[in-house]
């Protein structure tokens, strides 16, 4: 017996009589002799739940979180307040504990969080329909990619390198399997290159995939790059920072056909990467070749007003290997956090997030633009996020300097030269709500003299630090 | 009626439908940088033209409205779950505690390694453990939930053929298999191939024969299957499917039932993905999130998602200062699968989960999951219930077994949905209901080490009950549920009218 289990000596007895066996091994008769372990497993013995504590804190104890330091690291995850209500509800064991709710009369509580997630990311999105949330947002792009496999089968897809790095890799991963190319059209001044773009796009593209806004922290005009795509019959897949579509224009409202994107800054952790949730909506005609659970309405035998999964004929337990997608299990917990979290906000309160990030974003980019030697990367408009170069000869460099600003427990931001050699001495700066202005004159202050320190070095050929 | 069924039976109103205009719970912080003039800095017409008509409410009517909701809900605290294939077992709220420690929790995922080092070490931690589990020695964490553990898996096939050049056109299923298995082979480009069931449950291994031949790169398959039954033909299975030159894999799905006892790679699979919002008690969410980590052999270990754990330093170190890092050059890999390094916040918990064990607490529960199922099925034998609901199989079952409602439905007119929708108003989460699908009637029923006997009995006492009614009088069952918030809800009218947002 182990803290988990309850079969108590007597309770063995019992049982294995009623079963009519001697003994546990007699239980596992069908697994071959050879088959069988013959030892205990090669793991350390187990710990009573104080111990497993004190462990894990250790553990946790040596990683430098945002709780540590000033974190200005964006690049697709963000550092925003979690509210104390998304806890408290996400704790719920009537939240916590189910599994997908197959039986509807005792999950209405989770197929209405779903209702309601799918009502709040259309309006986010200016979609038509949404799901119920895929896995996170760089699989996301990848599975709008399918979906347009599923809509046209033509042979390319066409994606802007300002899409992040993570989804166009993913995009290429998946997309082997059924044989799509995928084809990159690069930037000019900090967003996709228009010409180049429009240039890129033929009949034979299935997809074309931007990023709203895009890596680089700049707004796309999309329009331009929307009707390049639509003029070819291709369809177009947008991937939004949910929060900054507070202030940016509805991908949905300028036509795109599958608006996606990672919901970690709606009210989940940074946990390292994950969990989050991915949100996937589109137009209208593709909701038949949508993957993944969609909660609808209906009404119960005395008429009152329900909720069911619907639509499942897309789906992988029903239509096996007709379905629109594998995907099963995804990320109800995290949606929920995502829906409670921008009712939370409400409707005034998303623009005046949004509002105040564009302000602070300016602020530190000018900021950090008046330190010796550093650049924007560009000069488009952006709402929480920007790209500076720091006028330094290598990413390695560029890394050196992250280091001196982690000595002084400063996070100021992402290399871009890890995935845009191009940039080799770009910095990527994330701005929260919980990053002030003392914190941002913090960054440049700390920011200012690492490089100086890192120019110093490089000076006198020292080793570096 | 109750206060609470009152509260369960309030018709629904979303959240969209509640509040008042100028109703707010967040108040954002002051503005402390210049208040300059919008239009400077984001020109008008690339704003947004429209507000998102997001609710306007208060805290405290945000909080009762999600309370309400979750009080709609059945949960694993509040009762016994034996859904079968789901290993709805216990989640221990330390995993919680130790997920939320702000060194995990608000940890940034591009945070230097060097500063990521417990999340790194926990991780490798968690790797060795899993492969040692799995009998496989290289695992990636990567994948978010089985069946993207699934599409790791097949496409690290197609990789290592593409390498060997051998273009293999198919994948070999059993009809018994999880809907996500045939899913994913046509996700991944293959087309599948479905393999019969003998008599005894297990894989026709004469069909089996007849279908390997070089074309196939990769047979799928759970073990125990989705019927209960260890598949006692598992080794000349391995050996057939090798013998093409084709890839073995292992659905981890069931993964409960042998955990300590055999391992997959030992019985020859070549991949295993693990669910560990099952086997290692991630809690569900209500439909996620979970984990689908990957673990397989030495041949397929290049082709592993990117980037993958390395470990620097004791007598084969290369002088870093850094004892664990993440390796992006990986030139075979087939690449990304997701953004970051995969459901860190799951693994957390798993590792929590696993150190509490040790190797002794994972077999007690693999052994404490197989009794609990067969003894769940002795005690439906000895009270009639299987006279209606027989197995499907008359074996020994392992972890979960398969009860068929046919009799049932010819003898007392109603059907596995009906004793399922009577369950609930036993206070019961139903089992599985038909799946697999070539058991008429199915009812798979797992339920997991962590109940009690008087629990088991409770439930066998249930079933026998909802018989003895529906022989007196079968509408009873087949209009239930009575008492909960819902009855039986109109899914037709749902997919044919679909209605999947609040109107405003």
């Amino acid at each position: 017996m182990s803290r988990y289990t309850a079969v108590t000596e007597t309770d063995r007895r019992v049982m294995l009589d009623a079963v009519g066996v001697a003994g546990i091994e007699e239980l596992f008769a069908d697994i071959p002799p050879a088959l069988r372990l013959g030892r205990p497993l090669d793991l350390p013995d187990g710990l009573g739940e104080a111990e497993v504590y004190e462990q894990l804190r250790g553990l946790a104890a040596r990683n430098s979180s945002a709780e540590d330091m000033l974190c200005f690291l964006g690049a697709g995850m963000y550092d925003s307040y979690v509210p104390a209500v998304v806890d408290m509800l996400l704790g719920r064991s009537e939240f916590l504990t189910p599994y997908t709710p197959y039986q509807p009369e005792i999950s209405q509580g989770g197929l209405q969080v779903m209702f309601e997630y799918q009502t709040a990311i259309c309006e986010l999105t200016g979609m038509d329909v949404s799901n119920a949330s895929v896995y996170e947002g760089p699989s996301a792009v990848a599975a709008a990619g399918y979906l347009a496999k599923l809509t046209n089968g033509r042979p390319r897809f066409v994606i802007s390198r300002a899409v992040h790095p993570h989804a166009r890799e993913t995009l290429r991963t998946l997309s082997v399997g059924y044989g799509t190319t995928v084809e990159e059209v690069g930037l000019l001044d900090g967003v996709t290159d228009a010409g180049a773009w429009a240039a890129a796009i033929d009949d034979t593209v299935s997809a074309v995939f931007v990023a709203q806004p895009n890596f680089l922290g700049a707004i796309e005009d999309l329009e331009p790059l929307i009707a390049a795509a639509r003029s070819h019959g291709a369809l177009v897949v947008c991937s939004a920072d949910p929060l900054s579509l507070g202030i940016v224009e509805a991908p949905g409202v300028l036509g795109v056909d599958v608006c996606v994107g990672e919901g970690q800054t709606l009210g989940n952790r940074l946990d390292f990467g994950g969990p989050s949730f991915g949100f996937f909506a589109v137009r209208e005609e593709h909701l038949r070749r949508m993957p993944g659970r969609i909660a609808g309405e209906t009404r119960d035998v005395d008429g009152r007003r329900g909720f069911v999964l619907t639509l499942q004929t897309r789906e992988q337990h029903i239509r096996r290997e007709r379905a629109t997608s594998n995907i099963c299990t995804a990320q109800a917990l995290n949606a929920l956090a995502g829906v409670v979290y921008l009712a939370w906000l409400g409707r005034a309160g998303l623009l005046e997030l949004a509002e105040l990030l564009v302000r602070r974003t300016a602020y530190a980019r000018e900021a950090l633009v008046a330190i010796d030697g550093v650049e924007a990367l560009h000069e488009q408009p952006v709402v929480r996020e920007f790209a500076i170069s720091l006028g330094l000869r290598d990413t390695s460099s560029v890394r050196r300097v992250i280091a001196r600003c982690a000595a002084e427990n400063v996070q100021p931001g992402y290399a871009l030269g890890l995935d845009y050699p191009e940039y080799r001495d770009g910095l990527l700066v994330a701005i929260t709500e919980q990053r002030s202005r003392a914190d941002i004159d913090r960054l440049a202050d700390v920011l200012g003299r690492a490089l100086a320190a890192e120019r110093a070095a490089a000076a006198s050929g020292g080793a570096p630090v | 009626m109750s206060v609470e069924t009152a509260m369960q039976r309030d018709a629904a109103v979303t959240i969209f439908e509640k509040g008042a205009p100028g109703r707010r719970a967040f108040e954002p912080p002051a503005l402390d940088v210049p208040d300059r003039p919008l239009d400077e800095l984001i020109p008008a017409r690339l704003r947004r033209r429209e507000a998102a008509r997001l609710p306007e409410i208060s805290e405290p009517e945000l909080v009762r409205h999600y309370v309400r909701l979750s009080r709609r809900n059945f949960d694993l605290d509040s009762g016994f779950y034996p859904l079968g294939s789901c290993t709805m077992k216990h989640n221990p709220r330390l995993h919680e505690r130790v997920a939320a420690l702000p060194g995990h929790a608000r940890l940034h995922p591009l945070t230097d390694p060097a500063r990521a080092q417990g999340a790194l070490t926990l991780m490798w931690e968690l790797e060795r453990a899993l492969a040692e589990i799995a009998g496989l020695p290289h695992v990636s964490l990567q994948p978010s939930a089985g069946s993207h553990g699934e599409l790791a898996g097949v496409l690290l096939t197609r990789a290592y053929h593409a390498e060997r050049g051998e273009p293999r056109r198919t994948v070999l299923t059993p009809d018994t298999a999880h809907g996500t298995n045939p899913a994913t082979v046509t996700m991944a480009g293959y087309e599948v191939v479905k393999v019969g069931t003998d008599e005894r449950g297990g894989v026709d291994i004469d069909d089996l024969r007849a279908k390997a031949d070089a074309d196939v790169a990769c047979l799928m398959l759970t073990n125990p299957n989705t019927l209960g039954l260890f598949d006692v033909n598992i080794e000349e299975i391995a050996r057939i499917v090798h013998g093409v030159g084709a890839i073995v894999y292992y659905d981890g799905a069931n993964l409960n039932a042998v955990m300590g006892i055999s391992r997959p790679g030992d019985m020859g699979f070549d991949v295993v993905h693990f669910n560990l919002h099952k086997s290692f008690t991630q809690p569900h969410g209500g439909g996620g999130p979970g984990a689908g980590p990957i673990a397989v052999s030495e041949q397929l270990e290049p082709y592993l998602p990117r980037p993958v754990i390395v470990r620097h330093g004791g007598a084969e170190g290369n002088g870093s200062a850094v004892e664990f890092d993440l390796d992006y050059d990986r030139p075979r890999s087939i690449g990304r699968l997701r953004g970051f390094h995969g459901n860190f916040g799951c693994l957390v918990r798993s590792y929590a989960y696993i150190r509490s064990l040790g190797a002794a607490g994972l077999r007690d529960v693999s052994e404490t999951a197989v009794l609990n199922a067969n003894y769940l099925l002795a005690r439906l034998r000895a009270l009639g219930v299987c006279e209606l609901l027989p197995p499907a199989y008359e074996r020994l079952c392992m972890h979960e077994f398969v009860l068929s409602g046919a009799p049932m439905k010819q003898q007392l007119g109603i059907r596995t949905l009906d004793l399922a929708k009577r369950l609930l108003d036993f206070g019961y989460h139903p089992p599985t209901v038909y799946f697999p699908l070539l058991v008429d009637e199915a009812l798979l029923i797992e339920p997991t080490e962590t109940e009690t006997r008087e629990t088991l009995d409770a439930f066998a006492e249930a079933l026998a009950e909802i018989l003895r009614e529906a022989r007196e009088d079968p509408e009873i069952a087949r209009a239930a549920p009575y008492s909960t918030p819902v009855r039986r809800l109109d899914e037709a009218a749902a997919a044919k009218h679909p209605v999947l947002r609040q109107a405003l």
